[in-house]
């Protein structure tokens, strides 16, 4: 890491300045080389560091995994600053008590750092024209902060934050400070860029993947190849023969081979004969979902939620409704497969590697090692996707203890097959529906009894229709089991919307109703005479169902050959309502264009913000249509993008168009919310199309697999 | 263990490698080339895409030895300085979210335009196969089409 010098920084601004027009770009992130700045003189918290050459450096603390916080956290500390987007280098910031909790999960940064950063640049800038005031000798409410300036306003004079830098570090740091009136935002709610574009479109190093340093060996690792067998013993004859191959440890419970390549270390491991004990039972999808089928039909001793008496309603007379929907276990696979670097000697750790809790990492290691978390340093780059998978801390801890057990730096990668078979997955879950249909055409009785494999959750306690329906009950069955399950982006509603939205769909049509309108209808019960508790805002699920039905004109598709779905959910704070469009190719349905409506209060980068959305709902599709992790005998049967499939261009919608209801609520987050309603969208509109339900993912058309991709295209 | 003599963004450069080795590791590991990605190893997901001769390649599973005397080029030979139109029209239409299919995304997508100046829907359909777990795929092809109007060269 270069610092960059005042000389280089005076040559970079003065080109930056006639860029100035293109809006949403940072010049200087693209122009300099990156690092820290030498020669800070201004710096009043963690966050902002101001040179005397007018140099603003904003150091973004949360992991960056594709959601864009590293560029959504540094435009609200600009906005306060009063900076131009386009004079601010971002840095990431390394693990540091000073910058709170680092994490990058349950859509939580903006919700939870929106205030607090906001007063951090507020703080600076009050800092900064005070000791313009000061300097002038006059009063501070005379003065204004403006594009990196303090003017004077009876006078107009003017100080850049660079000559004032060194004065306002001089003063004591205020605890009362005015924030800005949000209708004077000019950076908040614009569209802003990936901080990070320049980097990507022209292969700078960014990622773990891609750490280089004197001495690292590369690490591939041999593991178990069943959940339910442990290391027993290995003989590394073949594999020391193999050049390049410099040492073989055993860790983790692990068997590490490292050499000079990634490719010698990957041949090495690959002539590894190792010997596994089977130490707990080997279980098979076949086996879980016998156990699931078996407990949805039965009601647990203590329901999760009871409003009314479900079993009466049953039996008054009413129409009964009963569907099973289900959904597989995924693999988290982001693009970037697990690696960590970790140089681990004298009683130190150094690591730097993808991780969605650092803080955790740096516990989790330390404990592994035998040593003072304070020992252990933690950088993050820019990471590969999370999804969830790197909540856990397995990556970074396995690679400090080969490190430790070689002796060396050490950069562990694991392949794809290694990344699929050796997951926290989201776990695999059925569940049964049951509704009563009155009389009188009303939706009197609903009851969805779920059963989750070990550690997960597939209902939603108070979300929506709860509260709406007079006798309603849920019912959690957990299947025991050894195969490791986690978060997958958004958990429990990825599972839970896909039934609660579809089986809705199901009842609008059994009760010949427009399948919005009886939402709208369960609402309206829902807020002027609700049953039990409601965890969702009535006014915010209805904002974006009406936003959405205006923007697809909903009711009234007269589009020959164009099916539409619907459905809405609220999960992580967030509310978001979907259409989607289906046409028929060939007698398969295509989801061609999906229109979205999100209530996640006020937008801070709308770029950003359509980006995750717009993202979210091609990742939802791409399950939907094609993602399944299942077990045989402990060992996951599908080892690589061949057998775990996404999405290719051809199946993508053409179009994803993305509106946010307009508030001036504090935001909330958008890495996961847009996923969970595209499912059911999707499916509901298969069924408009065709007449056929989908009630299992992945849907599984039977549209042509992805074609075989060829080594070599020529021209 | 061999010596390989190739040409890597028009510069000579000479490896050891076993011939076997995937241009990629060769690339990542012996020239720290590293804008090139590892995603799947099996020519699946197109993270790993170069071009040699101009036609896309998915490197992770072509050998080393099978190079010769082509030209390969890869994200970071695209251009001097990120200014190929494919490359601006992925920065203007800010397609990325993490960022790392889009190295592979931005050559198969060069590579596509070269052989079809003006795509079409179908035409992005057929021959973007790469995978990208963020879903950018909508802002990927409004990419391409921005990137066939700025003209990419035959």
């Amino acid at each position: 890491m270069e610092a960059v010098s005042r000389r280089s920084f005076l040559k970079v601004t003065s080109i930056a300045a006639g860029s100035s027009l293109v809006l949403g770009f940072n010049f200087l992130n693209d122009a300099l080389a990156g690092g820290h700045i030498a020669d800070a003189v201004f710096a009043p918290n963690a966050y902002i560091t101001i040179n005397s050459a007018g140099l603003v450096t904003l150091m973004s603390p949360n992991p960056e995994i594709g959601q864009g916080i590293k560029t959504a956290l540094p435009m609200i500390l600009a906005e306060e600053l009063d900076v131009k987007w386009d004079s601010v280098y971002v840095e990431m910031a390394p693990l540091d008590p000073k910058y709170g909790s680092q994490t990058a999960g349950g859509s939580g940064a903006i919700r939870g750092r929106f205030a607090p950063i906001r007063h951090a640049g507020a703080t600076a800038r009050q800092m900064l024209i005070s000791a313009a005031a000061q300097q002038w000798g006059v009063k501070e409410d005379e003065c204004y902060a403006e594009d990196g300036h303090v003017i004077h306003k009876p006078s107009g004079k003017k100080l850049g934050y660079g000559e004032l830098a060194a004065k306002a570090a001089t003063l004591p740091v205020p605890t009362d400070v005015k924030l800005k009136d949000p209708k004077d935002f000019t950076i908040i709610g614009t569209r802003v860029h990936n901080i990070d574009n320049q980097k990507i479109i022209t292969g700078k190093p960014l990622y773990g993947m891609d750490t280089r340093r004197d001495g690292m060996l590369f690490a591939m690792v041999s593991r178990p190849p069943a959940f339910g067998k442990t290391l027993k013993s290995f003989d590394d004859t073949e594999t020391r023969k193999v050049a390049g191959v410099k040492n073989v440890v055993q860790a983790h419970g692990v068997v590490a081979v490292l050499a000079t390549s990634t490719w010698a270390a990957k041949k090495g491991r690959d002539v590894l004969k190792v010997v596994w004990d089977d130490s707990s039972p080997l279980e098979s999808t076949a086996d879980h979902e016998a156990a699931f089928a078996t407990m949805v039909e039965t009601k647990t001793e203590k329901a999760a939620r009871e409003d009314g008496d479900v079993d009466k309603a049953i039996a008054s007379g009413g129409k009964v409704i009963e569907a099973i929907y289900s959904v597989p276990n995924l693999s988290h696979s982001p693009m970037e497969p697990m690696n960590f670097f970790a140089d681990v000697k004298d009683g130190k750790a150094e690591l730097y590697g993808p991780t969605q809790v650092p803080s955790s990492m740096r516990n989790d290691v330390a404990k592994a090692l035998g040593i003072p978390p304070e020992n252990v340093s933690i950088g993050m780059p820019r990471q590969g996707g999370g999804f969830g998978r790197k909540l856990r801390t397995d990556n970074g801890v396995e690679a400090a203890l080969i490190s430790a057990a070689a002796k060396a730096p050490v950069q562990m990668m694991w392949t794809r097959e290694d990344d699929i078979q050796g997951d926290y997955y989201r776990p695999a879950s059925m569940s049964k529906y049951r509704a009563v249909i009155s009389a009188d055409n009303q939706l009197v009785a609903w009851h969805v009894n779920a059963a989750v494999l070990t550690g997960g959750l597939a209902t939603m306690r108070a979300g929506f229709p709860a509260a709406a329906i007079p006798n309603f009950r849920i019912d959690n069955h957990n299947v025991k089991s050894n195969i490791p399950t986690g978060p997958w982006r958004g958990p429990t509603a990825n599972a839970s919307a896909f039934g609660d939205e579809s089986f809705l769909d199901e009842l609008a049509i059994e009760m010949k109703k427009d399948p919005v309108a009886l939402r709208l209808e369960l609402l309206e019960k829902a807020k002027t005479q609700p049953v039990g508790q409601a965890g969702y805002d009535v006014d915010k699920l209805k904002s974006v169902i009406d936003l959405v039905t205006k923007m697809s004109n909903w009711g009234n598709n007269k589009t020959k050959g164009v099916y539409q779905g619907f459905a809405a959910y609220y999960s992580f704070n967030t509310y978001v309502a979907q259409v989607a469009e289906v046409t028929l190719v060939n007698g398969m349905p295509r989801v061609s264009k999906v229109y979205c409506a999100v209530n996640c209060g006020r937008v801070v980068n709308l770029s950003g913000a359509e980006n995750q959305v717009e993202g979210a709902i091609v990742d939802g599709l791409s399950h939907a249509l094609f993602s399944k992790i299942t077990f045989d005998k402990g060992a996951v049967v599908q080892k690589n993008f061949n057998s775990y499939k996404f999405l290719h261009m051809q199946d993508a919608p053409l179009d994803v168009i993305v509106k946010f209801v307009p508030t001036e609520d504090a935001p909330t987050g958008l890495g996961e919310p847009g996923l969970p309603p595209i499912a059911p969208a999707v499916a509901n509109a298969i069924f408009a199309a065709t007449g056929k339900r989908y009630r299992k993912l992945p849907f599984e058309l039977g549209a042509t697999p992805p074609k075989a991709t060829p080594t070599k295209q020529r021209v | 263990m061999a010596t390989y003599h190739l040409s890597v963004n028009n510069k000579p450069v000479t490896v050891n490698a076993d011939a076997d080795t995937p241009l990629l590791w060769v690339l990542r590991d012996h020239l720290n080339l590293v804008g090139t990605k590892f995603g799947c190893g099996i020519a699946a997901c197109g993270a790993c895409t170069v071009h040699i001769d101009g036609a896309a390649v998915r490197s992770c599973s072509f050998p080393v030895s099978a190079v010769d005397v082509a030209k390969v080029t890869t994200i970071e030979g695209l251009s001097a300085t990120g200014t190929h139109p494919v490359q601006a029209a992925w920065s203007e239409m800010d397609v990325a979210q993490c960022g790392y299919c889009q190295s592979g995304q931005i050559m198969a997508a060069a590579a596509l335009l070269k052989r079809t100046p003006n795509p079409t829907d179908a035409d992005i359909d057929a021959q973007m196969t790469n995978i990208c777990r963020c879903g950018t795929h909508t802002r990927i092809r409004r990419a391409i089409h921005l990137a066939a109007k700025k003209g990419v060269k035959k």
